[in-house]
């Protein structure tokens, strides 16, 4: 009895639960998923980027109070935030970067990018003896983090910032490991100023790096910035400002040094814009512009009757972007998040209006 | 039968007679099994199967999901992938050679800092001072480093660790990024000595005594008995603890990451253990969240089925080693 192997039973729990884990597996592709997640009619909800996170949660809970709608924002990720959406899995995404073409194939249907207000990325050093704030020119920047600029009195350096004593210092250079919408921000500018970049490295939320250490999160950055002397890196801004961090002037495209601000990040986007506002902010044309910002956008589907979505619930949801893109907006100076500028805001609206239900314009 | 004694009562001695046969009865019933406990027996043994079959299927499924998901990554890159150098999602090229070389060096390079740690803890502990409130108290400490979150650990190596590797390497002449493989290797030693050393104390502690003191008989000195009796007397347990703390090195990824400098460059030159590197765990943990094209998230999923491999081989080897010094 005790030598007998059932095997009757192993091979009956074997099956069911490699069925299981069949199951489990598919589950994990997410085409199964339904509609379960979605079925309380007063909570909404969004996934996607970190950047925007702090922003989001003040202005849900504000309008939470308004009006008793719940949002449950999952900040996992401008990419996680599109393939929840992709997978119809939440109500809205939010992208720091606009849909690229292989995403846009996998979404299935028109999807809406809706600008939510914009964000900074600044490049703070560590140079103890330098009291002046740096000028930094985009061929400089483009040389420091291709490892062609390695000390810290280099002639290029010294022509730009004049009367500065600046050290004979090996330059350290810190940027994000973690795939960011900040890394996506940081390099799409520097294709845009340097062919070499363009060629050698390219844009994306990761990219292959030639020099430097890795640091993860804003807070790893800073981190290794701090640590180092002799080291740059990149943040965001409202992280810098929270963090009292050193950071450099930029030269913009009209030739202007700007400091970054939430004021000239505003600014930055006070450009003419697309009708669909997929458009790149950063290297702006704003002559008052700081050029090292971007857009993040609230992505949603153009068609919103889809997984039997209720009229109601994509009326709640229009509802709700709208009222970000407008009363929202008084949240983001305080929060140091750039707010929209009048021009972005008439488009965005816009895009609103041209969300359906069953053919039919949701919003008057 | 003391309390039936006391509580003797002539009324009650009438069915003396019956009582020790109704007493009996039941007795005689316990010794055959009821339909119930024999029910609960079948039950109870084909639940621990099943729990087990279990624990089977769901390790196969895990490796199967890691497959199937790869697949894609496996399609365009083909076997390049594994000795591959160049690892940038903007171009869809992945090599995994550099956090393969990274996770090894960093592995073996903690183990060989901890084993003398490990040892040195678990014969203190389990030869010199086996009891007391000093050991106690040593025993209870070492345990909680395996306790300590290993976030924890990290903030620690970025924050004290990296500054003070830092100036050792401005000493010694190599270049100062502070973070890299050395970092994260001392930093893993760290973390794993509880494991070795909880596993080896047990086993130092059962050495049968009559070994140790027919060694004393024949006039050996302390430090003879150690090293001629205990540690080839448990060598296979001793070599069981290292697999498991090895274990552990592989996969830890959080504290790796804040200390390893990430950057996917393989080791070169004199001062190649001081570079920044990166290994599997912390890639896949980085660029997890903002892997957007499909070949690049299939290509961290292939990166984890990598490291799950190298973890099934390493243990499989360790065991094979263990058994050989076994049977020797």
């Amino acid at each position: 009895m005790i030598n007998k192997f059932p095997f009757k039973t192993l091979l009956a729990s074997g099956a069911l639960m490699l069925a299981l884990g069949m199951t489990a597996c598919n589950g994990g592709a997410g085409k199964s998923g339904g509609n379960d997640s979605t079925s309380d009619d007063n909570t909404l909800l969004g996934a996607g980027s970190t950047f925007v996170f702090p922003l989001f949660s003040k202005q849900f809970d504000e309008y939470n109070k308004q009006t008793g709608l719940k949002v449950n924002y999952q900040s996992i990720g401008s990419g996680g935030g599109i393939l929840q959406l992709t997978n119809k899995t939440v109500d809205f995404g939010d992208s720091d970067a606009p849909l690229n073409d292989e995403q846009t194939t996998k979404m299935g249907a028109p999807a809406l990018h809706i600008p939510m207000c914009s964000g900074a990325v600044v490049l703070s050093y560590n140079l103890p003896d330098v009291k002046d704030t740096l000028k930094l020119t985009p061929a400089i920047i483009s040389d420091l983090f291709l490892g062609k600029i390695t000390k810290w009195n280099d002639k290029a350096i010294a022509a730009v910032n004049p009367g500065v004593k600046l050290p004979d210092m090996a330059v350290a250079i810190a940027h994000r490991t973690d795939g960011s919408g900040t890394t996506n921000i940081f390099t799409t500018y520097l294709t845009q100023v340097s062919p070499e970049w363009t060629t050698k490295v390219g844009k994306g939320s990761s990219v292959n790096w030639p020099v430097g250490l890795g640091g993860k999160g804003n807070a790893g950055v800073a981190g290794l910035v701090q640590q180092t002397p002799g080291a740059i890196g990149y943040v965001e801004l409202a992280y810098a400002i929270q963090n009292k961090m050193a950071f450099a002037k930029l030269q913009n495209k009209a030739g202007n040094f700007i400091t970054p601000t939430v004021a000239s990040t505003s600014a930055a986007g006070n450009i003419p814009l697309p009708a669909d506002a997929k458009v790149s902010i950063s290297n702006t044309d704003a002559a008052d512009g700081y050029p090292l910002a971007s857009f993040t956008w609230a992505l949603i589907y153009k068609e919103q009757n889809y997984n039997n979505r209720s009229a109601d619930r994509a009326t709640k949801l229009l509802k709700l972007l709208w009222w970000n893109i407008h009363d929202g907006q008084k949240f983001a100076d305080s929060l140091n998040y750039a707010p929209l500028p009048p021009a972005a805001v008439t488009v965005a609206e816009n895009i609103l209006k041209s969300a359906t239900y069953n053919g039919k314009a949701i919003l008057p | 039968m003391k309390s039936n004694v006391v509580s003797y009562n002539p009324s009650l001695d009438q069915s003396g007679l019956d009582k020790p046969v109704a007493f009996v009865k039941p007795k005689v019933k316990t010794a055959n099994r009821s339909s119930k406990q024999i029910w609960m027996e079948n039950f109870f043994r084909k639940a621990l199967i099943v729990i087990a079959v279990l624990m089977v299927i769901l390790v196969l499924s895990i490796l199967l999901t890691l497959i199937v998901q790869s697949m894609p990554s496996i399609k365009a890159l083909g076997v390049k992938f594994l000795w591959g150098k160049v690892w940038d999602p903007v171009t869809d090229t992945y090599g995994a050679l550099p956090f393969l070389v990274g996770t090894l060096i960093t592995s073996f390079l903690a183990l060989i800092i901890s084993i003398p740690f490990s040892f040195a803890v678990a014969i203190f502990l389990g030869e010199y001072y086996p009891d007391g409130w000093l050991s106690n108290f040593l025993k209870n400490m070492v345990e909680l480093i395996a306790a300590v979150p290993s976030v924890i650990y990290g903030f620690w190596g970025f924050f004290v660790l990296v500054p003070i590797i830092r100036v050792l390497e401005a000493k010694i002449g190599a270049p100062t990024y502070g973070s890299g493989y050395f970092a994260a290797s001392v930093v893993l030693a760290i973390m794993i000595i509880p494991y070795a050393a909880s596993l080896s104390r047990e086993i130092i502690r059962m050495v049968p005594s009559h070994l140790k003191e027919g060694a004393y008989a024949l006039g050996a000195t302390r430090y003879e008995v150690i090293k001629n009796v205990i540690l080839p007397y448990t060598k296979s347990g001793l070599l069981a603890g290292i697999l498991l703390s090895l274990g552990r090195a592989l996969g830890e990824t959080m504290a790796v990451t804040m200390v390893i400098g990430n950057s996917p460059a393989l080791p070169h030159g004199i001062y190649g253990i001081f570079q920044p590197g990166n290994t599997m765990a912390s890639v896949i943990a980085n660029e997890f969240t903002e892997a957007a094209g499909s070949v690049y998230l299939s290509a961290l999923i292939e990166l984890g089925l990598v490291l799950f491999l190298v973890t099934v081989v390493i243990n499989v080897l360790g065991k094979r080693i263990i058994s050989r010094f076994t049977n020797d």
